[in-house]
């Protein structure tokens, strides 16, 4: 695309820097409003509150991690804790997601059985099914399944949440390897599972991984959910807690700004390590509800 | 690769299932009996009342103000997000260094959760020690308090159609890189200016991805809960509220999850129309290069 801009360009003489000088102004003035907000929590989070109130905009006077202690101190919202809970919670999700949506795409790329288009139909709805939908039914089931209280409550209902997408994703990757191989497996009496465990899986490390990274990424960063199925403090993620903490911290802006980058942190990180596994899955995943 | 055992075929596909009628189509039924039910405390006590909730939400008048704040963030989004992230894409696919990098920094906010931003932008507004404020002492102006009865829905908008544009940005990013250049090179020997190649041979071509963008605008847009439940929790005087947050609020503060449901059962309904809609207003021929 850019050859063709190229051509352009050097068919339209004078005008042609002014041009692209203010392309480029506008390009850069946006790319500032993605950047400076970022840098803003970053450099707000090391300095005290006063200095957030009296110098906004330039570097700290001293860097000082006094913030970063400090989310330690506030026992009963501590964001250490909801950090480590998201770990957790995230993590089990995309355990169970590969785990589960793993067998049944290995059933669907590769058994013959009637009625396996039906299938096909409940996960397109499912996936499209938003989770606001079902999330007061869920709020009762959750207790009828005594769950409440538990990290399963939040960690199930959103295993299910993704599994739709993540099947469909993975079935489509599936089918379209050649299945030389499992004959050669079969032919040398393979057992099945030996088949999907030794031989599919190994192909499929990719879409594993781009799976997960998607599914982490929507579980980390789910509210909703959390804050209706897991009313227990020190079990709820960091988004729940991030949620409560403009009134729990009250004026103490630096310790607020260092709980957002604490927050941010590992999704911008997993973000430039595997940038475009992220932007593909996350415009692929658009239309999950 | 055809294998047909039935005891793995419902062996490796059960969990799904089972996990899909437990937290999804069950409770989805669930939603659509509780819309017709007097339901209070999450008691044990329903009764069934047919249509009265219904009958309530015509008549709710901050049903009237969510389903106006929803209308704007959906104008919002189809004008300010897609458009944005057209624009930006056209004015990037016309020069030639550094798509990259917008790319890479336009997808932050994105990655980044509703929360996060919403935190963020709840201290930028806030009175005491907001940025806001800090440049209008900077500025030598008097303070202000942002977030008012007229202006708060229009300042929760900021976030949230700033967090997308860069979404857009690269689905129109990718589809321009789609359009082979040999279509552009017949025009260029007419002396074709970079605004008509944008308005007479892109963006007609861009039309299958137009659509696209529009529906999910659209989908995203009434999926929206965090950002504003963050910053304004509706507020204040429920001037901010969408039918997501006044659900919420319905159901897990005012106890009234009957009336609730109903309420999503609306949202349902809403993205349901507003799909079909804009999908026969935008007729899918598919262009061929």
């Amino acid at each position: 695309m850019s050859t063709v801009a190229e051509n352009i360009g050097q068919r339209r003489g004078p005008g042609r820097y002014a041009g692209r000088t203010v392309v480029y102004a506008v390009l850069i003035a946006w790319a500032c409003t993605t950047i400076v907000p970022l840098l803003w929590v970053l450099l707000s989070s090391l300095k005290s509150s006063d200095e957030i109130l009296t110098n906004a905009f330039g570097l700290p006077d001293t860097f000082s991690f006094v913030n970063y202690v400090k989310l330690n101190e506030y026992g009963n919202l501590n964001i250490l804790r909801g950090f480590a809970n998201s770990l957790l919670i995230s993590g089990s999700v995309v355990l169970g997601v590969a785990f589960f949506g793993g067998l049944a795409s290995f059933v669907l790329s590769r058994f013959q059985f009637r009625g396996k288009s039906l299938f096909n139909v409940l996960f397109v709805v499912c996936m499209l099914l938003p989770q606001f939908a079902v999330i007061i039914p869920n709020f009762m089931i959750i207790k009828e399944l005594h769950l409440n209280g538990t990290y399963w409550s939040v960690i199930l209902p959103q295993i299910a949440g993704n599994l739709s997408f993540a099947i469909l994703m993975m079935t489509g990757f599936m089918a379209a390897l050649p299945g030389e191989l499992e004959e050669a497996a079969v032919v040398d009496g393979a057992s099945i599972w030996k088949i999907f465990w030794r031989i599919l899986l190994p192909l499929c490390v990719p879409i594993f991984a781009t799976v997960s990274i998607m599914i982490f990424l929507w579980s980390y960063n789910e509210l909703l959910m959390p804050l209706v199925y897991l009313p227990v403090r020190d079990m709820q993620p960091i988004s729940v807690l991030l949620s409560l903490v403009s009134n729990a911290y009250g004026t103490d802006y630096g310790a607020m700004m260092a709980a957002i980058a604490i927050s941010i942190a590992p999704l911008l990180v997993l973000y430039m390590i595997s940038q475009e596994t992220v932007i593909k899955g996350l415009t692929a995943g658009a239309v999950k509800g | 690769m055809n294998f047909k055992d039935k005891r793995y075929i419902v062996l490796f596909l059960s969990p799904t299932v089972i996990l899909l009628f437990a937290f999804l189509l069950y409770p989805l039924i669930q939603s659509v009996y509780y819309s017709f039910t007097d339901w209070y405390n999450f008691s044990n006590k329903k009764t069934f009342i047919g249509l009265d909730n219904y009958r309530q939400l015509v008549q709710d008048p901050v049903v009237g103000i969510a389903l106006r704040n929803t209308l704007i963030l959906i104008v919002g989004a189809i004008v300010l997000q897609a458009g944005g992230g057209l624009a930006l894409a056209l004015l990037t696919a016309s020069v030639k260094r550094g798509f990259k990098f917008f790319r890479t920094v336009y997808f932050f906010p994105i990655v980044i959760s509703g929360t996060a931003i919403g935190l963020m932008f709840s201290i930028i507004y806030n009175y005491d020690y907001g940025l806001l404020n800090a440049i209008m002492r900077a500025l030598g102006l008097p303070e202000q308090v942002w977030l008012t009865e007229h202006s708060s829905i229009y300042l929760v908008l900021i976030p949230i159609l700033w967090q997308y544009v860069g979404f857009y940005f690269v689905i129109f990013l990718t589809g321009i890189s789609k359009i082979p250049e040999d279509i552009y090179e017949s025009a260029q020997l007419d002396g074709i200016t970079g605004i008509q190649k944008a308005f007479k041979i892109t963006i007609p071509l861009l039309r299958d991805v137009i659509a696209s963008c529009l529906t999910l605008a659209t989908a995203g847009a009434l999926k929206v809960f965090d950002v504003v439940y963050i910053v304004t929790k509706g507020g204040p005087m429920n001037s901010s509220e969408l039918l997501s947050t006044y659900m919420y609020d319905k159901a897990f503060n005012g106890q009234n999850a009957g009336y609730a449901s109903t309420i999503v059962i609306a949202m349902m309904l809403l993205g349901i129309l507003i799909t079909v809609l804009l999908n026969k207003a935008v007729k899918k021929d598919t262009i061929s290069y």
